[in-house]
């Protein structure tokens, strides 16, 4: 049995809400496991049954090695660390990393030496007297994780911390969680709904849609080999291409192209995936895409534009590429690197 | 800085709203400190005179009553207790009531808060008989419960701790769970302490509310050692009537001056905890 596992877990809410269906899902000591999905798909919901603060509906939670579906979550030893911190408003940053211990009634010196650790570590050390209201967004943040960590909990969960912070402070505090949970090396579950986020920051990754897991392994293996339309969509930015297709005797046929010699013995509707990435331009090629608009990212230039049917299709090249609005580019998949999903399931089928 | 007309305009109407307040209690402070034939003869005087100590002394320590033993002092102090018995334990009672209709969610909550609710609709006056009974049959008339006791039921601090409770986010009870805070703690450690201007403006407004309760000491009471000043105020105007002597008008400004110095400083004392709450919002 791992650290933290969850058996068959199932949440719905007194109103009827299905919000999680029978998830089972392990988290070794010391992994960083990351929740991704859409909004309302039950991320949230999970992290709280694992916190306590949901009652689980059926399934059971493990914690090490103890079952902890019936008991109270300040029995739990979780930490979390809320999306608006609720950080307590009346204390300062002290009183408000010191609370949890006081409540354990560890004595004062050790109490005070913790403190002042976890201070220091988050670099908060100059801010222990100020009140919540007086430290800007970055710093609450700071203090939140500072709350959670001076208890040394077993287990750290984030409930998507870094949404109420501006896109800078966002990847800074990224990295800074990083390296933290590195350094700290406790088992950390973290809610986001940004891939981008959810891609860096985790050992492995948990991709969620609808209350039930699509599919669970590194960001690299995610990103590489989704398994599912759903999250061969999330994953990755920009978006991947998504055309309609047909399949007949291992030959698919596309608006306007032909694949010969699919590795796939599925027959009928499918939709081929295409990543922006993995396109580069080649005389004589399959795709032939007529240039609206270009976005120069600096390292990159994305390149969106229509297909000869009208359907809307984006190419990424390197960014000392010059590209004009309208013209015509013949378009070749690198490596043959293009997924195809049963069109009604869902399911990759190559 | 430039003035302009509109604060000029304000500053006047504010001015105006000062002097109306004050200006009266000057006048009777001022007349206090005369001769009651002075007053009798010339007048209320706007100036300081030379009894003032003489008609203070002779108010505070005078015994009255029928049993001539209750003194002016004394029932200061019986209304001071009153007022304080009755606003601490509605303060306590309101917030530890309202912590459970918003905290325990209970079926019966809503029902319960409309219930207490009801309850503005029936103030002591209207149910006066059968809480006399209630009280008497305890044999609580004549004592300081007796006084305190029926009064400290609130259903509007009960409503107003119950709104502020509803505005604390979710997450500030969730994460004091995380940290290990149970029911009680929470209620010390958070709810207090985010509610205290609050608790403050209740406590004053409860703490006059049971000052100037008339109707029920007036019944409760037959002791003359548990008159409380509202009580007094009717005797001081009666007496004079009695017999020949001038009407002790000094006296009695003397005596509405003195009453109003425990609501006066309650106020005073709490309200650096309002102007807190008001410049320094802590959400
Ligand atoms: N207390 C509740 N009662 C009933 N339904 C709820 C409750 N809380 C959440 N839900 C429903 O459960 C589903 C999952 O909610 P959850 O909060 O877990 O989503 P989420 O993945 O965290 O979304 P977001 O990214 O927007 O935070 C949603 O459909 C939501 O409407
Ligand atoms: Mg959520």
């Amino acid at each position: 049995m791992s650290f933290l596992d969850l058996k068959n877990v199932t949440k719905i809410y007194p109103n009827g809400t299905k919000a999680v269906h029978e998830t089972s899902l392990s988290v070794d000591e010391g992994e960083f496991m990351v929740f991704v999905g859409p909004s309302g798909c039950g991320k949230s919901t999970l992290l709280r049954m694992v916190a306590g603060l949901e009652d689980i509906t059926e399934g059971d939670i493990n914690l090490d090695g103890k079952l902890i579906n019936e008991v109270d979550p300040s029995e739990r030893d979780v930490a979390m660390v809320f999306q608006n911190y609720a950080l307590y408003p009346h204390m300062n940053v002290y009183n408000n990393l010191a609370y949890g211990l006081k409540n354990r009634g560890i004595d004062k010196e050790t109490i005070e030496q913790k403190v002042n650790d976890a201070a220091k570590l988050l670099q908060i050390s100059d801010y222990l007297q100020r009140k919540p209201s007086m430290l800007s967004g970055g710093q609450r943040q700071r203090v939140a994780m500072g709350r959670a960590i001076v208890r040394n909990p077993k287990i750290f969960l984030f409930d998507e911390p870094l949404s109420n912070l501006d896109a800078k402070l966002r990847i800074q505090m990224r990295l800074e969680i990083k390296k933290l949970q590195q350094k700290v090396g406790v088992t950390s579950i973290f809610v986001t709904h940004d891939q981008v986020e959810a891609m860096t920051l985790a050992d492995r990754l948990a991709v969620i849609n609808n209350g039930i897991i699509e599919q669970l392994g590194t960001p690299i293996e995610i990103y590489d080999n989704p398994k599912s339309l759903f999250v061969a969509g999330f994953i990755g930015s920009p978006q991947m291409n998504f055309l309609d297709g047909n399949i007949k005797n291992k030959t698919l046929s596309a608006e306007g192209f032909e694949i010969k010699d699919i590795d796939s013995d599925f027959e009928g509707e499918v939709k081929l995936g295409i990543r922006p990435e993995h396109l580069s331009q080649r005389e004589n090629s399959l795709i032939n895409l007529k240039v609206d608009l270009v976005e120069q990212l600096g390292s990159d230039n994305l390149v969106y534009g229509q297909l000869k049917d009208k359907k809307d299709f984006c190419y990424r090249c390197p960014g000392n590429l010059t590209i004009e609005k309208g013209t015509d580019l013949s378009l070749n998949i690198e490596n043959n690197k293009y997924y195809i999903f049963d069109k009604s399931t869902g399911k990759r089928v190559n | 800085m430039k003035i302009k007309p509109l604060q000029i305009i304000a500053h006047i109407i504010l001015i105006l709203g000062v002097l109306l307040m004050v200006v009266p209690i000057w006048i009777s402070f001022a007349s206090s400190s005369h001769d009651s034939v002075t007053i009798l003869t010339e007048g209320m005087k706007f100036h300081i005179g030379d009894q003032l100590a003489r008609n203070y002394n002779e108010v505070l320590n005078e015994k009255g009553g029928w049993s001539e033993e209750v003194t002016a002092a004394k029932m200061f102090i019986n209304s001071f207790i009153m007022a304080l018995g009755i606003a601490t334990l509605k303060v306590v009672i309101s917030a530890m009531s309202a912590y459970a209709l918003v905290y325990y969610r209970f079926k019966l909550a809503v029902p319960i808060f409309w219930l207490i609710f009801i309850t503005l609709l029936v103030p002591l006056e209207v149910r006066i008989f059968p809480s006399y009974k209630i009280v008497s049959d305890l044999g609580l008339t004549n004592s300081y419960t007796g006084l305190i006791l029926p009064l400290v039921a609130s259903a509007t601090a009960t409503f107003f701790f119950r709104q502020f409770y509803k505005t604390i986010p979710d997450e500030l009870l969730e994460s004091a769970k995380l940290d290990g805070a149970n029911a009680w703690s929470f209620f010390i450690d958070f709810l207090v302490p985010l509610s205290k201007t609050m608790i403050a403006a209740m406590f004053i407004f409860m703490f006059v509310y049971g000052y100037s309760q008339y109707l029920w000491p007036l019944i409760m009471t037959t002791a003359e050692e548990y008159w409380t000043v509202v009580m007094g105020m009717k005797i001081i105007y009666t007496e004079s009537y009695e017999g020949v002597a001038l009407p002790r008008t000094a006296e009695r400004f003397a005596y509405i001056i003195l009453s109003m110095i425990p609501p006066v400083l309650v106020v005073v004392f709490l309200q650096k905890w309002f102007i807190k709450g008001l410049i320094q919002t802590e959400k």
